[in-house]
């Protein structure tokens, strides 16, 4: 061993080392040397974390146990990582493999062997470590036997050391997977499974702003792209088989990536012709025989070109920084970006069963509807009618050889372009067929919610306020409320946020005015505000269809329904079903008539409103709770009085009491009429009142960038269209620098709580506003002094109850308010870019999570 | 929140040395929620009445106990106004030495039997008329009972004024009132601890031990307390906390509560449950099932029967209800000693959601489950069970609605249970166990459970769907 040149040792930056020695030599100063702390686990390190002493042989399994609980975090988060343990025998290291293969890790072993002199010399200056000579021969006699068993055993690298000079010279140079092009942020045009049609390939590549410039020497037929400046073309595979014009679309994309225009992913078909090419033996089927027999009329040259060409191709592409990966038939996403035999077979064939289905073809699993990655996955494979995003996952083979169409997807645009195929190359062995209930794909892989989606503590981003934490015990209560109760997920898009009362009033004899709603807006900076008046009746959420067919497209319902009206908690506002289908139809004529379809370009939208009367949602409460106590408070507080006056009548000392008594039996019958203008019987739909306040969303939008006198411009148009449901609203805009003005809205709200009204909401004039403290708050509400009395009970506004019910924190009540206000909106945000039901679902989750937290219900 | 207690005995002011209060004053006194007044209306020779009237403070009742779990629950509330373990309390503040049967200046009449009324107004009788009259008739009252409010609904008929009358000792009366209140109110203002339970012996002493009705009132006066969990949950589906009242109102004398009392009531004759667990265990063993999750397990009847069950290695129960999960977990010992941990788990799950932690076993059972579910939502329930969890085999019972008409107690177009959103034919059942073979790959048999009747067929239906 005369050569004594530096080791240059080359790996993957993702992969998982197994240092292989014995005690005492050199491992742990080897590994030092050339990884990072936290890269490196080493067994006498958790035998010191779990037992003081790092020596300890007593406690080796639970110190393996925990060697191997950190290898499995670091690599499922792709973190290179390495094993220093003594890792002697191959049981030993077993462990290791399959912890590489599960994450799909590169397994490289390094083995250090200076010879056992060194490592016994070493273990003498180490008392603490009572290992004998006789331990460190038996130990390096089996390394060394074990040695030539190591690529057997999976190591897909093995390095080996064997003299301590190497051990001190080695270098170590990590490289980027042969996947990984993170570092290439496009744009692209990724291009679905071409089969040798290129005829459409060159239409399709001059749609996307490339030239096509074909040329011949020699007989040799070249051709060279050109693409957009910047642009680079990206091929799903599958670039051969079937077609007419197999070697035509090989010399394109063998051009483009030999100039570095075209990064090309590994089709199974690309990869049968290549076996094909090698001479192996494979089946010819599937098409490949009209790539051989166009192979046929190619000169070798070509052929053998071909052949390194194919043997070249990538598993996948990992690009853009991470956002997006192209693979053939797809990817999990604790695949992408990794290296392993199950990740090239599941790039080439996806998920597949083993089993055939009625027309002899691979039964495949829905890997898509399963993806929860944030890596977009761009693949082809599968024939599809029509190229759809699902759960982050798109498939672009529209199936151009089977007489479809080639598909290319611009990124980051995400535009889908494609041309249609001039005929049918190759008969498909199943017909492309569309979905037969008008659905969409991604509705068919929403279909199915996953427990991992909603339970647990939860954090979920948001666009208004950042991240929002949901805490495991309201999330377990939403579960139950949101499974028993509540719609189907698909029509619960969206869930209204509470709203806070105004700070409280510091004038004698009330609870609530206006004065300080607008001051609170005025002190963060609103310059105008509206005041609507509040109708008292039931929150409800309305998702309003044009008809059935509508809402199985866009919201993905399996049922005939044209539209869903839902309660704050998430529950079908009418048990009724003909009830509900009868204030849809009335609510569908008026945007009809308001012409409000064609206004929005939208065959749906989404309206938050106001249901009244009250007792239609409330009657049971009344009775329950409001009736017993108006009861029992007239009852009990006429008998006192009445037993009072007998008293005072024979002159008993009692004239205090029955002055104080009196007052109070005033005020529980000030109480048993509050709720009256609130209640009336229901016996059809006319007797209902529907009160719009927000169009929240219709297709492609949200209408929150619009201000609330747009919204009540539309509510006033509603209610115009139809007299008998639609309730209109009363407002004003009030402009906060003008005192006249304040006061005259201040008189507004007088004159309606007099005459029964609940109050007011009061709302900056812009949708959403931000202040120099953050988001402000969407709306304030001022109550009218006798609706507080039914919230806030009988003798509420006794002097001496007043002065304490004054001093309410309203603090947790906003918080809330502006935490379930995001949530909504981003609720409707995802809703409206078709966003996967489950990341909708999450949003409108949380809010019914949050609403169980426990907050004064009388704010 | 009024009382009224008055003798004809002559001389009728006497009743002033019996109460230690004279009958030309007021008597005040300071309690922790409010105040307590004494007076008296009448005060002659030939009738004397004294009032105890309370001056509840409601702010004070719920400040700063938002959490649904302190002194009161609701904001707006009648403990205020209506007569409850308020005035009990009240009452053993201000007339202690009454109820005690002491009076320094009449302890003879104290001890004797003397003509008296009592008025109590508003009491809330939850149980009506009928349970007022069980509870005071048997200790030698007469009692008079007349609706406060009979046109204001439902609840507030509830309020009665209530008389008493008879010939008996004051402290007996007082006691009666002191310990009944509560009872009649089904409620407590205050936590409910092991000291409660002292006080009912001491105070039922001589009367309770014999009282035909004592196991209500025992139960009712020792309120249940209620978890966090179920607090936060009530706050949105207020109808779990409904549904156990209406179960109360159902079981008014002593039956044992549980989330299916209705339902176990109106099939009791027959034994139906019983029935159904056999045949679901004996289902189990013909498909030589080794693990199996009891999906919607509820207070876990059908695990606690299988947990006996040797050959069964793997035991999973799954409920959306915290609160029925706790139960379940108390019922099957689960975190006792030499429990079944290990062997046994429950999970707290919604069945329309696929959850990987019970995929895969050899059986799911589907006890009374789907009828739970709304109409539109069992096709994502048969997706996750079915489609994605795929057990061995899946095992389904529910109620067959022709059998109905034979429940002689129950009315017309209502279903056995508030809470089931639809009650299937035998035809309908099976149509959905055909779409279900077609759809997922599996076959199934389909019998009945329970007595058969030649025309409307058995009480419960089975599927067992095989993969």
């Amino acid at each position: 061993m005369s050569d004594r040149s530096a080791l240059r040792i080359d790996m993957p930056d993702f992969a998982l080392v197994v240092l292989i020695g014995s005690t005492g030599s050199g491992k742990s100063t080897f590994a030092a040397k050339h990884f990072l702390p936290t890269e490196r686990v080493s067994s006498d390190d958790c035998r010191a974390l779990v037992s003081d002493d790092e020596t300890n042989q007593a406690v080796t399994h639970d110190a393996f146990d925990l060697v191997r609980a950190i290898v499995e975090k670091r690599l499922k988060n792709r973190r290179l990582t390495v094993v220093d343990a003594t890792n002697v025998r191959a049981s030993d290291r077993k462990a290791w493999i399959e912890l590489a293969r599960r994450w799909h890790a590169l397994p490289v072993a390094i083995v250090i062997d200076p010879g056992v002199d060194i490592c016994i010399e070493r273990n003498k200056d180490r008392p603490e470590r009572p290992f004998g000579p006789g331990v460190v021969r038996h130990m390096v006699g089996e390394i060394r036997r074990g040695l030539r068993g190591l690529p057997r055993e999976g190591f897909r690298q093995v390095w080996r050391l064997s003299s301590a000079e190497s051990i001190d010279t080695a270098t170590i140079a990590r490289q980027p997977l042969w996947t990984d092009k993170r570092s290439d942020s496009g744009p692209f045009d990724i291009i679905g499974d071409i089969h040798g049609c290129a005829d459409e390939l060159e239409v399709l590549l001059r749609d996307l702003g490339y030239t096509v410039a074909w040329s011949e020497t020699d007989g040799e037929r070249s051709v060279s792209v050109t693409p957009p400046p910047g642009r680079k073309a990206v091929f799903v595979g599958d670039l051969v088989d079937r077609g007419p014009r197999t070697p035509d679309v090989l010399r394109i994309a063998m051009a483009m990536a030999a100039a570095g225009t075209a990064y090309v992913v590994n089709g199974n078909h690309d990869r049968k012709l290549m076996r094909w090419l090698s001479g192996r033996d494979v089946k010819i089927a599937h098409g490949l025989q009209e790539s051989i027999d166009q192979l046929a009329a190619e000169g070798d040259a070509f052929k053998a070109r071909t052949r390194t060409f194919l043997d070249s191709l990538l598993s996948h592409a990992w690009l853009d920084g991470g956002r997006l990966a192209v693979a053939h038939a797809g990817l999990k996403a604790e695949m992408v970006g990794r290296a392993s035999s199950a990740v090239r077979e599941f790039a080439l064939y996806g998920d597949t069963t083993g089993e055939v289905d009625e027309y002899g073809l691979p039964v495949r699993l829905p890997w898509a509807a399963d993806y929860r990655g944030n890596t977009a996955i761009v693949y082809g494979h599968t024939p599809v009618l029509d190229a759809a995003w699902v759960n982050n996952t798109i498939c672009l083979d529209t199936g151009c050889v089977f007489g479809g169409r080639l598909t290319a997807l611009r990124w980051p645009e995400k535009q889908l372009v494609s041309v249609p195929a001039a005929r049918t190359y190759f008969e498909p062995v199943r017909p492309l067929a569309p979905a037969a209930d008008g659905r969409s794909a991604q509705a068919e892989a929403d279909d199915l919610l996953d427990m991992e989606d909603v339970s647990g503590r939860r954090w979920i981003d948001t666009a208004l306020r950042g991240r929002i934490v949901v805490a495991e015990e309201n999330a377990a209560a939403a579960l139950e409320a949101m499974s028993r109760f509540a719609i189907a997920p698909q029509w619960l898009v969206y869930l209204p946020p509470t709203m806070s009362p105004t700070e409280t009033s510091t004038q004698e004899g009330w609870l609530e005015r206006p004065e300080e709603a607008f001051a609170h807006f005025r002190e963060r900076g609103a310059a105008q505000v509206v005041c609507e008046e509040k109708h008292m009746g039931s929150r409800a959420a309305i998702a309003l269809c044009r008809d059935a067919a509508v809402a199985r497209a866009r919201f993905g319902t399996v049922g005939g329904e044209s539209g869903a009206i839902w309660t704050r908690t998430g529950r079908t506002f009418f048990g009724d079903p003909a009830m509900n289908d009868a204030v849809l139809a009335r609510l569908r004529a008026a945007v009809d008539k308001a012409s409000l379809w064609q206004e929005f370009d939208t065959d749906w939208l989404l309206l938050d409103a106001e249901i009244m009367p009250w007792s239609a949602k409330a009657q049971s409460l009344i009775d329950s709770q409001f009736a017993p106590v108006a009861a029992s408070a007239q009852a009990g507080l006429g008998a006192a009085t009445q037993a009072l006056a007998q008293a005072r009548a024979r002159g008993a000392p009692v004239d205090a009491l029955h002055d104080r008594f009196t007052a109070r039996v005033v005020r529980a019958q000030a109480y048993a009429r509050a709720w009256a203008p609130y209640v009336w019987p229901v016996s059809g739909v006319d007797d209902l009142r529907v009160a719009p306040f927000h169009v929240m969303a219709s297709e492609g939008r949200l209408w929150f960038d619009h201000d609330h006198v747009w919204h009540m411009g539309i509510a006033d148009r509603l209610a115009n269209a139809d007299q008998v449901i639609l309730a209109p609203t009363r407002w004003r805009v009030v402009d906060l620098a003008d005192d006249a003005a304040c006061a005259d809205a201040v008189q507004w709200w007088e004159m309606l709580t007099a005459s029964g009204g609940e109050g007011m909401v009061v709302k900056p004039r812009a949708f959403i506003v931000r202040g120099e403290k953050g988001l402000l708050q969407p709306a304030l509400k001022v109550r009218g002094r006798e609706y507080l009395r039914i919230i806030y009970g009988p003798e509420y506004d006794a002097p001496e109850n007043l002065e304490r019910l004054r001093r309410r924190g309203l603090g947790g009540k906003r918080n809330l308010a502006l935490r379930e206000f995001a949530l909504g909106h981003e609720a409707l945000t995802r809703f409206v870019a078709r966003a996967p039901l489950r990341r909708v679902h999450e949003c409108v989750f949380g809010v019914l999570a949050l609403e169980s937290e426990p907050i004064d219900p009388r704010l | 929140m009024f009382l009224s207690v008055a003798t004809t005995y002559r001389p009728a002011t006497d009743l002033g040395f019996l109460l230690h209060k004279h009958p030309e004053r007021v008597h005040e006194t300071e309690l922790a929620f409010g105040k307590a007044h004494v007076f008296y209306p009448e005060a002659s020779e030939t009738r004397c009445e004294a009032a105890l009237i309370l001056d509840i403070d409601p702010v004070g009742l719920v400040r700063g106990r938002g959490t649904g779990d302190g002194l009161l629950d609701q904001y707006v509330n009648d403990k205020p106004y209506a007569a409850s373990s308020f005035m009990s309390v009240a009452l053993a503040r201000t007339l202690r030495n009454a109820m005690a049967g002491t009076s320094k200046d009449r302890p003879a009449l104290a001890a004797t039997d003397i003509p008296l009324e009592a008025t109590i107004t508003p009491l809330p009788a939850r149980g009506g008329e009928k349970l007022v009259r069980a509870l005071f008739e048997p200790l030698g009252w007469t009692v008079a009972v007349e609706a406060v409010m009979a046109d204001a609904g439902a609840s507030a008929a509830r309020y009665v004024t209530l008389r008493l009358c008879g010939l008996g000792r004051l402290s007996a009366l007082l006691t009666h009132i002191y310990v009944l209140l509560p009872v009649l109110d089904d409620d407590k203002h205050y936590w409910v601890g092991d000291d409660e339970v002292a006080k009912l012996v001491a105070h039922g002493k001589g009367w309770l031990e014999n009282h035909p009705a004592k196991a209500l009132i025992a139960e009712r006066y020792l309120k249940h307390r209620r978890s966090l969990a179920r607090a936060a949950l009530e706050r949105l589906a207020p109808e779990i906390r409904e549904e156990e009242g209406e179960e109360e109102e159902e079981t008014a004398t002593a039956a044992p509560r549980s989330r299916d009392a209705g339902e176990t009531a109106l099939e009791t004759p027959i034994r139906l449950n019983d029935a159904r667990l056999d045949a679901v265990v004996a289902a189990l063993e013909a498909v030589e099932a080794r693990s199996v999750v009891d999906l919607g397990c509820g207070e876990g009847k059908l695990l606690a029967r299988l947990v006996r069950e040797r050959r069964l290695a793997r035991l999973v129960g799954v409920d959306a209800s915290t609160h029925a999960l706790e139960r379940a977990a108390r019922r099957l010992k689960l975190h006792q000693a030499g429990g079944p941990e290990g062997r046994l788990s429950l999970l707290h799950a919604a069945l329309t959601y696929r959850d990987q932690r019970w995929a895969g076993l050899d059986a799911a059972t589907l006890v009374e489950v789907i009828e739970h579910l709304d109409p539109d939502r069992l096709p994502a329930l048969a997706r996750v069970v079915f489609g994605a969890a795929r057990p061995g085999a899946v095992i389904v019972t529910t109620p067959n609605v022709e059998y109905n008409a034979l429940f002689a107690t129950m009315p017309p177009g209502t279903l056995r249970h508030p809470d089931h959103r639809f009650e299937w034919t035998r035809a309908e059942f099976a149509a959905w166990v055909r779409s279900i073979e077609t759809q997922y790959n599996y076959r199934a048999a389909l019998s009945g459970i329970g007595t058969v009747d030649a025309v409307h067929g058995t009480p419960t239906q089975m599927a067992v769907f095989r993969r």
